[in-house]
């Protein structure tokens, strides 16, 4: 929210501190200030002139050349292609060789041939307002060659506010200046305008309905509107506001419309009342109904859109149907208009959960709105409509019609806390005195009262919708008291007994893994298209991803490609993170994955030689590392392809010792890969993180013995796994044999057809003895003989 | 025999280990003498032999025999390599040439400053804690004292799943869970990935890592939570940064605070970083609100705490100077390998 400096001293005279030591304060005590302007930026070169004639300019149609008394002592000649200049009018000036706010300079120039001596502005040309189309006209008396600055009150700062959802009283100046006072509410005032019409006139009060000159006015929906005023005003000219009103406008950044709008929106931002003015001509009835839409009725709002209201919805009705949104936007066919003479006024207190559930619907937010919705101060309505009618009066003439009326079916209760100051201590860790907490509270409008046993009563201000407990006390004691003033002091803790996540060991291996192999942690958003997600999202960023993952590996392939795309040709990337999937309960299923991709080189180029590509031995070994970790047992093992639903090539699955499978790994097929052709091979693998920590690690004494190696050279036929000749081995060998392992495949040669060689290493170890060699040979023919009988192997150049 | 035996094997080990480190033939001639020569200790060891027991003597022998032919084959074996490749570090060799790589692996800056800062709030007695990424709006809002028709709740956008389950917000519907569950003292930090709906820009991602931290326990006050959270700037922006502590509003707690901490590129002059005003905001924190212990259960006139939120990928923008978050979610390699060493 935007504030004028110069408006909260005229609020608060007591107010010593600069707009910059008052931004400081109000973001220690209350809310941020997100920006401080001076308004007067690049504008001290510039000079209120009048325009004393106005002449056709003699070669082009759409230029004028004017003479304008700029205080010195010849008028000055400035041609100008405005659509309207008034004589006699005054205008803002800019000399020849001065600067304008941008910093661009003016210059003498010749127009078709017609001399020109610097330029009148607009508003936007003087960066105070939107309007670019026409030179900016000053309402008002002034002298020529008056500084700009002080002409339009420009000599001021704007602080941008940040006011925080719990204290609507910051919206307007008015509150702001109570927080800022050096004596609080106690130093404010509200000062007069200049040629203030002063203004008495009696209110009617009336339960739920009553009349003011002739209008009848009626709350049908109590809760939705506690209380509403309402008043006439007659005889008035709508018309351009004068120049201090607007100033103060446009200070805050709100730009002038006409005098009746002009008074409602500066009363607004002084008291922080929401007001609205309908033509009284317009009114059916003439009534002002205050009810919920009926099924079916539509309100053309001021913004121009015809909209669709429910009955949930409150609405200002005249004796048939909406004239305005009930705290958010008036109607366009009672809008204020040059030619209204006649107003209704309204100044009301609308529900909060009333007015959202309308600024929701409509999906349409305005300055009322975002107030009526944080709660506004019901008791505050008389002095804003006292306010609102004598500005109105001065600034646009006319007269109060009759009484005004007040119906006010629910009065609020004024709302008392209990607050104890030894809770207040106990909380803030501090020895505050009674007279501490009083001070810090009594400024801001809050009453305090001996309630007995220790216990003050506190009356709540009835600006403060957002005080109803005590802790809501004690954070005002405690940031009107200054965050800053409470010590830094450790104090001693307790350690807790809440255990720790049972992920936090296992994310901490698989990334040391991962990294041990020299891939890049990644982090990427759930985010995926119909097809790689099972969870939909109801209202999506983007209608192509509106779904979240059901794998990582699908959006690291992504990833890959956006690295390919930027020539990256080795990738290694690995992402821990959670995949979504439709479950039976509320919530969806939530897995956490690693997932990994990689391409290109096994290591960096090197001088020496290439060390070649990673390839699927390395695939292997990096998946069985990542379900080493995953957890105790698991298996690294050939698919099983009438189970597996997914597209890698060459695909391995990690197999729990229970046969649950956590996870898979192969080659990216080229159709699931947007990849140059100068791209290598792409890897990938996901697996399911199991928590919790692997079994402790059990010291093996170290062998003592000497070991005994055998090679075998094994012609296996056809397609035999492997695996399942080492089994044999593994079966029919006695414990002394330590381990196997492959050193050589072979095929070709002289092998026979559709045969392999495989060579294995066998060794032998006893744990208490040297082994002799008649024992190994023993053993090493149990094998053959049993790999022969089993699985007809045989052993090569036997 | 025992011993003999392992005096052995021991010979064997460092004489296999010598061989295969000689970069020169001098030097490999150097091993063979030391190894085999008339004086070697091998030479000795065979001598040894003979004080045996009979019995013991032919399996001595045999072993020794097995040692001695072993390291001869492995000094073939190095001769003839010596004699194929050039000298590898022989004098004369352009030592200026690069070194041989690998790869080296680096961890996401999100992650690295998230564990640097569980790290720290570890020493303050924090463990770490985790919770579901979608919620239901009883945890992600009414548990946490958010009414949804409140405009506290429009603060931030919310991605819906179904009329009642959302992608959290924040990591705060970790502090109700883990408050069910366990009685105080409570000293959690929650890591987690947390959802806004805002589009990409160069400062907001929708969804994005945040750190939460709960502390409840008899008698935590205000002047403690200010301790710990300056504690904690200390340790992680250094000793002499600076914290502020100003009013803010979160329905979740009371008195709230936004913390910043004084400029790391300015030390408080002012710059374009901290929008000069020489203060970094970093975090929400505050007291927490009474009604969150009644919406567990907790005595809130017994039990007090502070809780507190901060992004995790601002802060590794500040850490590393990172100029648009779309980096940190992109996967670019060049800028992950920028974390090697990190
Ligand atoms: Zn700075």
């Amino acid at each position: 929210m935007n504030v004028s400096y110069r408006w909260l001293k005229e609020l608060a005279p007591s107010i010593e501190d600069s707009a910059a030591e008052l931004a400081e304060r109000l973001t220690y005590i209350a809310v941020p200030v997100d920006d401080i302007v001076w308004l007067g930026e690049g504008l001290s070169d510039l000079v209120v002139g009048k325009v004393l004639s106005v002449s056709k300019h003699p070669k082009a149609d759409r230029l004028v050349v004017c003479q304008v008394d700029v205080g010195r002592q010849e008028p000055v000649q400035v041609v100008t292609g405005a659509p309207v200049v008034v004589e006699g009018a005054f205008y803002p000036y800019v000399g020849a060789g001065q600067a304008l706010p941008g910093g661009q300079t003016v210059k003498s120039v010749k127009l078709r041939g017609e001399p020109s001596e610097g330029m009148l502005c607009s508003e936007r040309e003087l960066g105070i307002g939107r309007d670019a189309a026409g030179i900016m006209q000053l309402h008002g008396e002034f002298k020529p060659g008056d500084s700009l600055l002080e002409a339009l009150e420009l000599d001021d700062y704007r602080l941008d506010i940040d006011v925080t959802p719990n204290r609507p009283d910051l919206l307007g100046h008015w509150g702001v200046a109570r927080e800022l006072a050096p004596g609080g509410a106690a130093d404010l005032q509200l000062p007069a305008f200049p040629e203030h019409a002063r203004v008495e006139y009696s209110v009617a009060k009336a339960e739920t309905e009553g009349t003011t000159a002739g209008v009848t006015v009626r709350i049908e929906d109590r809760e939705g509107c506690p209380r509403y005023m309402g008043a006439v005003i007659r005889g008035l000219s709508v018309g351009p506001s004068p120049e201090w009103l607007a100033n103060r406008l446009r200070a805050i950044g709100q730009q002038p419309i006409n005098n009746v709008v002009d008074a409602t929106n500066y009363v607004l931002h002084e008291l922080n009342q929401p007001l609205h003015a309908f033509d009284l001509a317009t009114l059916g009835g003439p009534a002002v109904v205050i009810r919920r839409a009926h099924k079916g009725e539509r309100l053309r709002t001021l913004d121009g859109k015809d909209r669709a209201l429910d009955r949930e919805m409150l609405v200002i009705a005249d004796a048939e149907v909406p004239t305005a949104m009930a705290g958010l936007m008036g109607g366009e066919a009672t809008e204020v208009t040059e030619s209204t003479q006649d107003l209704f006024l309204e100044c009301a207190y609308f529900d909060p959960k009333r007015v959202r559930h309308a600024s929701k619907g409509l999906a349409l937010d305005t300055d009322a709105s975002f107030r009526f919705q944080r709660g506004m101060d019901p008791e505050g309505l008389p002095c804003a409509m006292q306010r609102v009618i004598e500005l109105i009066l001065t600034v646009a003439g006319g007269t109060v019609d009759g009484d005004a009326i007040d119906v006010h079916p629910s009065p609020l209760e004024r709302r008392f806390v209990g607050l104890r100051p030894r809770r207040v201590n106990h909380l803030l860790g501090v020895e505050l005195e009674p007279g501490t907490i009083e001070d810090c509270l009594r400024p801001i409008g809050f009453e305090l009262r001996e309630g007995g046993e220790g216990v003050l009563d506190v009356a709540v201000p009835t600006w403060r919708p957002d005080i109803e407990r005590e802790i809501d006390l004690i954070e005002e004691v405690a940031r009107r008291y200054g965050y800053d003033r409470f010590p830094d002091e450790m104090k001693t803790f307790r350690p807790t007994i809440v255990r720790e996540d049972d992920y936090v060991d296992a994310f901490r291996r698989l990334r040391e893994v991962m990294i041990g192999f020299g891939f890049l942690e990644a982090k990427t958003t759930p985010f995926a298209p119909e097809g790689e997600g099972e969870v939909r999202l109801l209202n999506p960023l983007s209608e192509r991803e509106d779904h979240l993952r059901s794998d990582l590996l699908t959006g690291l392939i992504h990833r890959v490609e956006h690295n390919l795309a930027r020539g990256q040709r080795d990738v290694r990337l690995f992402e821990l993170g959670t995949a979504f999937g439709s479950a039976a309960g509320p919530l969806p299923a939530e897995s956490i994955r690693m997932a990994a991709v990689w391409t290109g080189r096994r290591a960096p180029s090197h001088w020496t030689g290439e060390g070649g590509e990673w390839d699927v031995w390395d695939l292997k070994w990096v998946l069985t590392a990542v379900a080493a970790q995953a957890t105790p047992g698991a298996e690294v093992q050939p698919v099983d392809h009438a189970s597996y639903s997914g597209n890698l090539e060459e695909p391995l699955a990690v197999v729990t010792p229970d046969g649950r499978t956590l996870g898979w790994a192969g080659r990216v097929p080229a159709a699931a890969i947007e990849a140059p052709r100068w791209a290598g091979a792409v890897w990938g693998l996901e697996i399911e993180v199991a928590p919790g920590r692997p079994e402790t690690v059990a010291y093996r004494p170290l062998p003592v013995h000497p070991a005994v190696e055998r090679d075998l050279a094994l012609v296996v036929e056809g397609r035999i796994p492997t695996a399942e000749v080492g089994g044999v081995i593994r079966e029919v060998a006695p414990a002394t044999l330590e381990s196997v392992s492959v050193f050589d495949v072979f095929e070709g040669g002289s092998l026979p057809e559709g045969s392999r060689s495989i060579a294995w290493r066998l060794r032998f170890r006893a744990p208490d003895r040297t082994l002799t060699d008649d024992e190994v040979d023993k053993a090493v023919n149990r094998i053959t003989s049993a790999l022969q009988e089993k699985l007809n192997v045989a052993v090569r150049g036997a | 025999m025992e011993v003999f035996l392992s005096s052995l094997r021991e010979l064997e080990e460092s004489g296999a280990a010598a061989i295969a480190a000689a970069a020169a033939p001098e030097e490999l001639e150097r091993v063979r003498v030391e190894y085999l020569g008339r004086k070697a200790r091998l030479t000795q060891l065979l001598r040894g032999v003979r004080e045996l027991p009979e019995e013991q003597r032919p399996e001595a022998g045999a072993e020794a025999n097995r040692v001695k032919n072993r390291l001869l084959e492995l000094l073939d074996q190095r001769a003839s390599q010596l004699a194929a490749a050039p000298a590898a570090a022989a004098p004369g060799t352009d030592l200026t040439l690069p070194g041989r790589g690998r790869w080296r692996g680096a961890r996401h800056p999100c992650t690295l400053v998230a564990d640097e800062i569980c790290d720290i709030f570890k020493e303050l007695g924090f463990v770490r804690a985790r919770g579901p990424e979608a919620e239901t709006t009883w945890y992600n809002f009414t548990a946490l004292n958010t009414p949804l028709d409140h405009p506290a709740a429009d603060e931030q956008d919310t991605f819906y799943l179904a009329e009642d389950i959302v992608l959290r917000t924040h990591t705060s519907p970790v502090q109700t869970r883990v408050m069910e569950k366990w009685k105080p003292p409570v000293r959690i930090v929650v890591p987690g990935v947390v959802y806004r709906r805002d589009p990409f820009d160069a400062s907001h991602a929708p969804a994005f890592e945040q750190i939460e931290g709960l502390a409840v326990d008899e008698g935590i006050s205000f002047v403690e939570f200010k301790a710990s959270i300056s504690y904690f700037v200390r340790r992680f922006f250094g000793e002499d940064t600076a914290t502020r502590f100003r009013p803010s509003f979160f329905p979740f707690t009371e008195p709230s605070a936004e913390v910043d901490v004084s400029c790391l590129l300015c030390h408080g002059e002012g710059c374009s970083a901290c929008k000069g005003t020489g203060w970094i905001e970093i975090m929400g924190a505050g007291m927490v609100d009474p009604a969150v212990f009644d919406n567990v259960g907790y005595d809130s006139e017994r039990y007090t705490g502070f809780a507190f939120g901060m992004g995790v990928g601002r802060i590794a923008m500040l850490r590393y100077r990172i100029p648009d978050i779309r980096l940190l979610y992109e996967s670019d390699v060049r800028f992950l390998e920028q974390f090697e060493r990190a």
